[in-house]
């Protein structure tokens, strides 16, 4: 017997390790039928589960036992059987109830994401672009909370948070004892600090990127850009802390913000160190690798040319043309 | 008269204490096991007597035990739920109050039965007399040798603590409870893997509620066919229901399963009719999750047969006409009693008791919460009543622990039951705040089914 277990996702069959959850086994597949994942975290040892998008609908248990799983399952947390057949986007009743999940989710979600730092590469974004409905049913005061600093680098808005615990899982598994984590019950529940205490460590940043949503963001960067007006470049640095391996947000010449280097479904490819994240901001800091790339659906591509292609009314312009140009290369000189 | 099991000696004086519970044949059970069986005879017995589990799911207790994991070196836990805290169920507290020692048997026989040598009793932390009670009965067993090193010269060791918990509902979920032994946050972990696998310290556990661990003691008292032949096909044995609510008598009676539900009702052994002459209107069987149903159905299934005190005959009809036994919490509402306000006032409990983890029920709980409390107040909508539906939808059977569809199920059966009351309340606000909607058609005799011809 081999270690391989066969599992059938919407019709696509594909042999995974014995071990692997639904959603590893459907991102090895990849495309439209990834289940979308709000708190799970491969990196982050014991998340998901909580937000439940990812919930799947398992029509066959395993070859042994055929029997279809009662419930609907949170692809995330659950481990393939040889021969289980799973149905994603091709049952209307996952497709039903992740988009009540949605709903769920937004309902105390102040959907102010014109002022919000995070537009643009926020996931709940998508998820309710891709699978919400245009308008909520909720018609009453929404939560909301005070801005929290922790520390000088990080700001901590509650009233955007989805509880998603990544943070918290991103919290315990830098530090020794526990710093960072839930305070009260349901929906008066929040993410806090022990006392509003700073987390003090040197990868204490990372829980800017694992949030999905902008409930923490970077004070090095707040309000200085939108992100579809920066440009993210691969780059790396001699760093005796972390591996130094990140990704640079230009504006013009200069670098406003440092992150991660984030994959297709933005999750970190290796955590950095908050020298490299916040005091770092020098282009001769850096050796340059090259742009990086993101996906060309993503509002973060809008802005990047990549051939010259004036809209009507320029072409027709000479003048308008001429700076357009000009324009265009100096956004693309970098 | 119905047998008792549980509550026999209940009205002996002093049966809160180890010399009188003692005198009235308290601790054999313990006297057979250790000196007569082996573990798996216990487990056997069980199995026979066919005990389904008391704390709502009503899971065979004797399976659940054989599916305990046994592997080499590690420890394994008994841990008695004594959590409870759901609206309408007070029984446990009533078997922890007045005879502590029968729960303290059971988890000798348990524990010994599991090969667990440590045993928790994790009791609610409201219930602080009892707690008292359960250490003070505990002290005593210890100094008759029932408990500590080498239990009447048997060689089986057995500690047993009790640990108050932190008054949350949740903790009521086992592995939330376990959660919380482990000095945790209370949130329940996501399944597999199961606590029989790996449970309290990441050791295989089994979580019992008070009642089903009392319950072993006449068990083995009488052997497991004695017990199964109480009962009515594969609801055995007898129950303790906490009966509540407009009744003359309301009350905690163990009753033989088996009992219909209008003599339970209406009979002078137990809760004696409806309170100050009024009429029934509607009922909550087991426990404020379980659907409510109106007086019509809950005195006859729709097939016209009389309904019983059964995990099966409750069942009966499934969601659309039927409810659950559950924890056997038994809240009867008369003509006078409002059932939207009743909905709202659950549906606070969970908006308050959701442990916030994941988001259907974090989110959705307040959210009915919400919408209900407008309707009771006059400002609804009719359209609130199908969004309460969905919203219940959502919730059900989307959730980690089953503490979302807890929620989920009294108001999608209220809306389904009592439609034209919650109707009542949006067409008519001003009336509705100062008065009740009334019994209505709620305990009219249940239309007779048609013969249709079978073609």
């Amino acid at each position: 017997m081999s270690d391989k277990v066969k599992v059938t996702i919407d019709g696509i069959t594909i042999d995974v390790e014995a071990g692997t959850s639904i959603l590893n086994a459907a991102r090895q597949i990849g495309g439209d039928i990834v289940p979308p994942a709000m708190c799970y975290y491969s990196k982050l040892q014991g998340s998901g589960g909580k937000c439940r998008t990812c919930l799947v609908k398992v029509s066959k248990g395993s070859e042994k036992d055929p029997r279809p799983m009662p419930k609907l399952v949170a692809s995330c947390r659950t481990t393939v059987m040889d021969g289980m057949e799973v149905q994603n986007i091709t049952s209307p009743e996952v497709t039903e109830a992740r988009k009540g999940v949605v709903e769920i989710l937004l309902i105390n979600h102040p959907l102010d994401c014109p002022v919000c730092d995070q537009a643009g590469e926020c996931h709940l974004q998508d998820l309710s672009y891709e699978h919400g409905s245009e308008a909520t049913r909720y018609e009453f005061e929404r939560r909301t909370f005070d801005r929290i600093d922790i520390g000088d680098k990080i700001q901590l808005h509650m009233t955007r948070c989805i509880l998603c615990y990544r943070c918290v899982y991103t919290a315990d598994q830098i530090t020794e004892q526990r710093v960072h984590g839930i305070l009260g019950r349901g929906d008066a529940a929040e993410i806090s600090t022990y006392i509003e205490k700073a987390i003090d460590n040197d990868f204490s940043g990372n829980v800017i990127d694992v949030c999905p949503v902008g409930a923490l963001t970077d004070r090095t960067f707040r309000f200085k850009n939108r992100v579809w007006f920066t440009k993210p470049v691969d780059a790396h640095r001699d760093c005796p802390t972390c591996s130094g391996k990140v990704t640079l947000w230009y504006k013009g010449e200069d670098v406003i913000r440092v992150t991660a280097r984030k994959d297709e479904y933005g999750e970190v490819e290796e955590f950095i160190c908050n020298t490299c994240r916040f005091d770092t901001k020098k282009t001769s800091d850096w050796v340059i690798e090259g742009p990086r790339k993101i996906n060309p659906h993503s509002v973060i591509s809008a802005n990047h040319y990549t051939q010259l292609m004036p809209p009507s009314v320029v072409r027709k312009n000479p003048a308008l043309l001429e700076a357009n140009k000009e324009q265009f290369e100096r956004s693309t000189k970098l | 008269m119905g047998r008792k099991l549980l509550l026999e000696h209940i009205n002996v004086p002093g049966i809160n204490t180890f010399e009188v519970y003692r005198q009235k044949g308290g601790y054999r059970a313990v006297e057979k096991v250790l000196r007569a069986m082996s573990p798996e005879d216990v487990v056997e017995e069980v199995k026979k007597s066919g005990l389904r589990g008391r704390g709502g799911a009503g899971f065979p207790t004797g399976m659940k035990w054989s599916f305990l994991a046994k592997p080499e070196g590690k420890p394994r836990y008994l841990v008695c739920n004594g959590d409870e805290s759901e609206p309408g169920t007070f029984k446990d507290r009533y078997l922890m109050t007045h005879i502590p020692h029968a729960l303290i048997e059971g988890m000798i026989v348990s524990s010994f039965a599991l090969g667990a040598n440590t045993s928790y009793i994790y009791v609610r932390g409201e219930m602080m007399p009892q707690i008292r009670i359960l250490e003070k009965a505990i002290a005593e067993a210890k100094n008759a040798g029932f408990l500590g090193k080498n239990i009447l010269g048997s060689g089986f060791d057995l500690e047993l603590y009790v640990q108050p918990g932190g008054g949350a509902y949740i903790c009521g979920e086992e592995t939330a409870l376990i959660e919380s032994l482990e000095g945790k946050r209370g949130n329940p972990r996501i399944k597999p893997p199961f606590p029989a696998i790996s449970g309290l310290y990441n050791c295989p556990t089994v979580v019992n509620n008070v009642e089903s661990i009392a319950a072993t003691v006449p068990i083995i008292n009488d052997g497991g066919e004695e017990y199964a032949k109480i009962g009515l096909g594969r609801s055995t044995g007898t129950k303790l229901i906490s009966a509540s609510g407009n009744l003359n008598k309301p009350g905690v009676y163990e009753i033989e399963l088996g009992v219909s539900v209008e003599e339970f009702l209406y009979s002078e052994e137990y809760c004696g009719g409806i309170a100050n002459g009024k009429r029934l209107k509607a009922v909550v069987a087991g426990g404020s999750s379980v659907p409510i149903l109106p007086a019509n159905l809950i005195l006859k299934t729709v097939n016209n047969e009389p309904r019983l005190m059964t995990y099966e005959s409750l069942a009966d009809g499934g969601f659309a006409s039927g409810t659950m036994l559950g924890s056997g919490g038994f809240i009867a509402y008369d003509e006078d009693q409002c059932i939207v306000r009743n909905t709202w006032n659950f549906s606070r409990f969970y908006h308050h008791e959701s442990c916030g983890q994941c988001s259907p029920c974090r989110e959705g709980t307040g959210w009915m919460e919400k919408v209900l409390h407008r309707l009771e107040y006059g400002h609804g909508k009719l359209s609130d009543i199908d969004l309460l539906v969905d919203v219940s939808k959502k919730i059900e059977g989307n959730t980690i622990c089953p503490l979302g569809d807890a929620a989920a199920w009294p108001v999608a059966s209220a809306i389904r039951h009592f439609r034209d009351e919650f109707e009542w309340h949006v067409t008519n606000p001003q009336e509705a705040v100062s008065r009740n909607y009334g019994l209505a058609h709620y305990a009219d005799p249940l239309p007779k089914l048609e013969n249709v011809a079978a073609s």
